[in-house]
């Protein structure tokens, strides 16, 4: 019942966008207000997408297998809460909740721009639709979540284990509001090219839009990065796994585009630069959307190996790429009849610099994830791009740009002289010193590493002090330079400080390593709703006589039937204790992974750093600088 | 000859020019060293010489090979054609079994054994790397 409604309801949605369109042209010439029949209309196709949502939800619930998406991925033994994220946790889910926000955001926007021109909004809705209309096909046609079996199967075939997440169940619908968040920035970046209304005003209108996009990208990849930290049982937060890779890439361009639109909206340049990231945000996030659910990248994302999808995406992609590209060809006036010039020492110039570096970090990234596609569809050669390569490239690059963004907010707009800047260059050798007694304790490339942490610390102090100075200008942004720099240097020392311990162990045994002796003490079995779960317990004698009790877990799942592991991790603000246990099919030996990794903490805690300063500079009703 | 603002203008083109060329080239040459190549027991009995390069291995788990010693695991992976002799120690994941497919990264010693840095997991009980498939497909 409630997939017959879901289904119904999305079909009248999409019935709305023609409506949409068909008034939104008549009344875009002519001299009268906006038309209230528009905004009711994309009112009415939000809400009835919200009920198609609430349909599968609804099945989700109560477990209704006549419907394919329901029996694919749920089974009646799972708890209530991941019944009920399992309806995003899987490809034609995931795709109406793609539609929901973009229906949710056009409307919001509708009601958000009200002091805009009425033909800049008619026309940013005009390209919005054709994105709405492009995922209703893509649903409807390939994926459509509401497919009916007949006779109806008793029982699901249950959703993936390591899904069954609290951090994984918000993950995509966060994540989502980031990706999807940029298609306004794209259709309304077009449409003030095509009319051309770019303006200051209309950059802070746009800077509210990437901010929200922003801040749900960064906290989407914080809660993805969380999970794969304890889930995946490897140890990491951060692998370079094209799927990764895939939200990072709009990320940074999002990143630049913030930083082009604070300059555009000071001094009115910059704009063909606004323009094409506002067009790469949203094509980056359609790339990955297409990467990931085309089956290409295999992962946790990849559901199903459907060619199909992955066509429809890959020519939807091109139009839209295709039309930008037009547009911004032959609508865009190049900003050529009166050359502003500003010096070389000045904040548009170190804005500029952050831009190339960016787009520098970009293409490495890019090319490292699609290189191996195209390299297997010309010579069907099989390869992988690991850490090495993106460390290799990314990291000697740091080193200046840290020092850029450490001494460019400092500077001024247009000219900007070095007097009063003694500070600065004090800061820096106290923030080598620093690093050079940090870095001597660790038996890792002195040379090297002490460069990077000298330019993190040295981007934290600059930093820091503002928080300190009374006329405090700029709070947001210190706030999120000062996360990044804290970041980069919990990053830093968490690989320079992190030691491993990686052991076979039966049960009674112990094992002994130059600080610690990990005692293998016994073996817990316990039940559960829907799974098994064998409970090592572990103690840990440090030399200091201090004993910690470690109990990871092995689960054994019935529905699908697959087995996890559950890190047990120990948090504290120094460090984490993280511990991994698995058992070898047929054999005594436990696996055991023991890992003790420095300043985890902090590396959340500078990521909500960043997204809180986004989120200031939101609220905050009159923008300075 | 050409004014100041002329000057300036081509030494900025020129700059950005290099600095692309550069990365460019930059980024293709780290590609090349540190790419990990992806190879069946049957390509790896027809290499002519051994690299000391890290590649990655696949197939399955040949039944009744997995053997483990505290440091240490071995297994023999096969392609059903051909097999090679895995020594492992490190992480295992949750879904390294026999008759099951697997990936192993490290070097090779010659062409009968691997030394594996790294096992990768994998997602769940039906998953297959696509290199094994496409490796379990050609015999």
């Amino acid at each position: 019942m409630a997939s017959l409604i879901g289904s119904y309801s999305l079909n009248f949605a999409l019935a709305c966008s023609f409506l949409i369109i068909f008034f939104s042209i008549k009344n875009f010439d002519n001299q009268n207000q906006l038309d209230s029949k528009i905004i009711s209309l994309t009112f009415l196709q939000f809400f009835l997408v919200a009920v198609s949502f609430l349909g599968l939800v609804m099945s989700f619930v109560y477990s209704d297998f006549s419907n394919e998406t329901v029996f694919n991925h749920s089974h009646t033994t799972k708890p209530l809460f991941y019944k009920i994220s399992g309806s995003w946790g899987n490809h034609e889910g995931s795709l109406l909740l793609w539609l929901l926000v973009l229906t949710l955001f056009i409307f919001l926007f509708l009601l958000k721009s009200q002091r805009q021109q009425k033909k800049y909004r008619i026309l940013t809705l005009l390209f919005q639709q054709v994105i709405i209309i492009g995922f209703f096909i893509f649903v409807i046609k390939t994926s459509n979540p509401f497919t009916y079996i007949f006779p109806a199967p008793k029982e699901g075939l249950g959703l993936n284990p390591i899904l069954q997440d609290p951090a994984l169940a918000i993950h995509p619908p966060i994540l989502y509001l980031g990706y999807v968040g940029s298609s306004i920035i794209f259709s309304s970046a077009l449409s003030a090219t095509t009319l051309n209304y770019i303006s200051k005003e209309w950059a802070r209108h746009l800077k509210q839009w990437v901010l929200v996009s922003w801040i749900f990208l960064t906290l989407g990849i914080l809660l993805g990065s969380i999970w794969a930290y304890y889930e995946l049982g490897w140890g990491g937060f951060w692998f370079w796994d094209p799927v990764e890779n895939v939200s990072l890439m709009p990320w940074l361009a999002l990143t630049t585009l913030l930083h082009c639109l604070v300059v555009l909206e000071k001094k009115l340049i910059l704009t063909s630069w606004v323009i094409i990231l506002s067009i790469a945000t949203f094509t980056l996030s359609m790339c990955g959307t297409f990467l990931v659910r085309s089956g290409i990248l295999n992962s946790v994302h990849t559901f199903a190996n459907d060619p199909e999808r992955g066509l429809f995406i890959l020519i939807f992609l091109f139009i839209l790429i295709f039309l930008s590209i037009f547009i911004f060809f032959f609508f865009h006036k190049f900003e050529n009849k009166n050359v502003i010039t500003f010096s070389w020492l000045s904040k548009e110039t170190s804005i500029l610099i952050n831009n190339w570096f960016m787009m520098y970090f970009l293409s490495v990234i890019l090319i490292g994830t699609v290189y191996p596609i195209f390299l297997e569809v010309l010579s069907s050669q099989k390869i992988s791009v690991g850490p090495p390569f993106y460390n290799k490239l990314i990291i000697p690059f740091l080193i200046p740009f840290l020092f850029a963004m450490a001494i460019g907010p400092k500077l001024r707009w247009i000219k900007s002289e070095l007097q009063n800047k003694i500070y600065l260059f004090l800061f820096l050798i106290i923030s080598f010193l620093i690093s050079i007694f940090i870095v001597k304790n660790s038996n890792t490339d002195f040379l090297v590493n002490t460069i990077l942490v000298t330019a993190a610390f040295y981007l934290f102090v600059t930093t820091a002090r503002d928080f300190f100075n009374t006329k405090i200008k700029n709070l947001s942004q210190n706030l999120a330079h000062f996360g990044f720099s804290l970041l980069i240097l919990s990053i830093l020392f968490n690989n320079m400080f992190s030691t491993e311990v990686i052991t076979n162990l039966k049960v009674g045994e112990s094992y002994q390593s130059k600080n610690f002796k990990i005692n293998f003490e016994r073996i817990d079995t316990k039940k559960n709703q829907n799974f098994e779960a064998m409970i090592g317990k572990f103690s840990i004698d440090n030399l200091d006589g201090n004993i910690e009790i470690l109990k990871p877990e092995l689960r054994i799942y019935n529905q699908p039937n697959i087995v996890t592991s559950e890190a047990d991790i120990k948090t504290n603000l120094l460090n984490d204790k993280f511990m991994t246990m698995n058992l070898v099919q047929n054999q005594d030996y436990f696996n055991i992974r023991y890992q003790v990794k420095p300043f985890m903490i902090w590396i959340w805690i500078s990521v909500l750093l960043i997204s809180f300063g986004g989120l200031t500079s939101l609220l905050k009703k009159k923008y300075e600088i | 000859m050409y004014g100041p603002k002329v000057k300036l203008r081509i030494f900025f083109i020129l700059s950005i020019l290099i600095t692309l060329i550069l990365s460019v080239f930059l980024i293709l040459r780290s590609l090349e060293e540190n790419v990990v190549y992806f190879q069946s027991p049957t390509e790896i009995k027809s290499l002519v010489e051994i690299k000391n390069k890290k590649i990655r291995v696949g197939g399955m788990v040949k039944n009744n090979s997995v053997s483990i010693k505290s440091k240490e695991v071995n297994f023999i992976i096969t392609d059903f054609k051909n097999e090679i002799n895995v020594t492992y120690s490190g992480v295992i994941p949750n879904l390294f079994q026999e008759d099951k497919g697997v990936v192993a990264e490290g070097y090779l010693k010659d062409r009968n054994f691997f030394l594996a840095t790294k096992i990768l997991a994998k997602h769940d009980e039906n998953y297959m790397p696509p290199e094994v498939k496409a490796a379990l497909e050609e015999k």
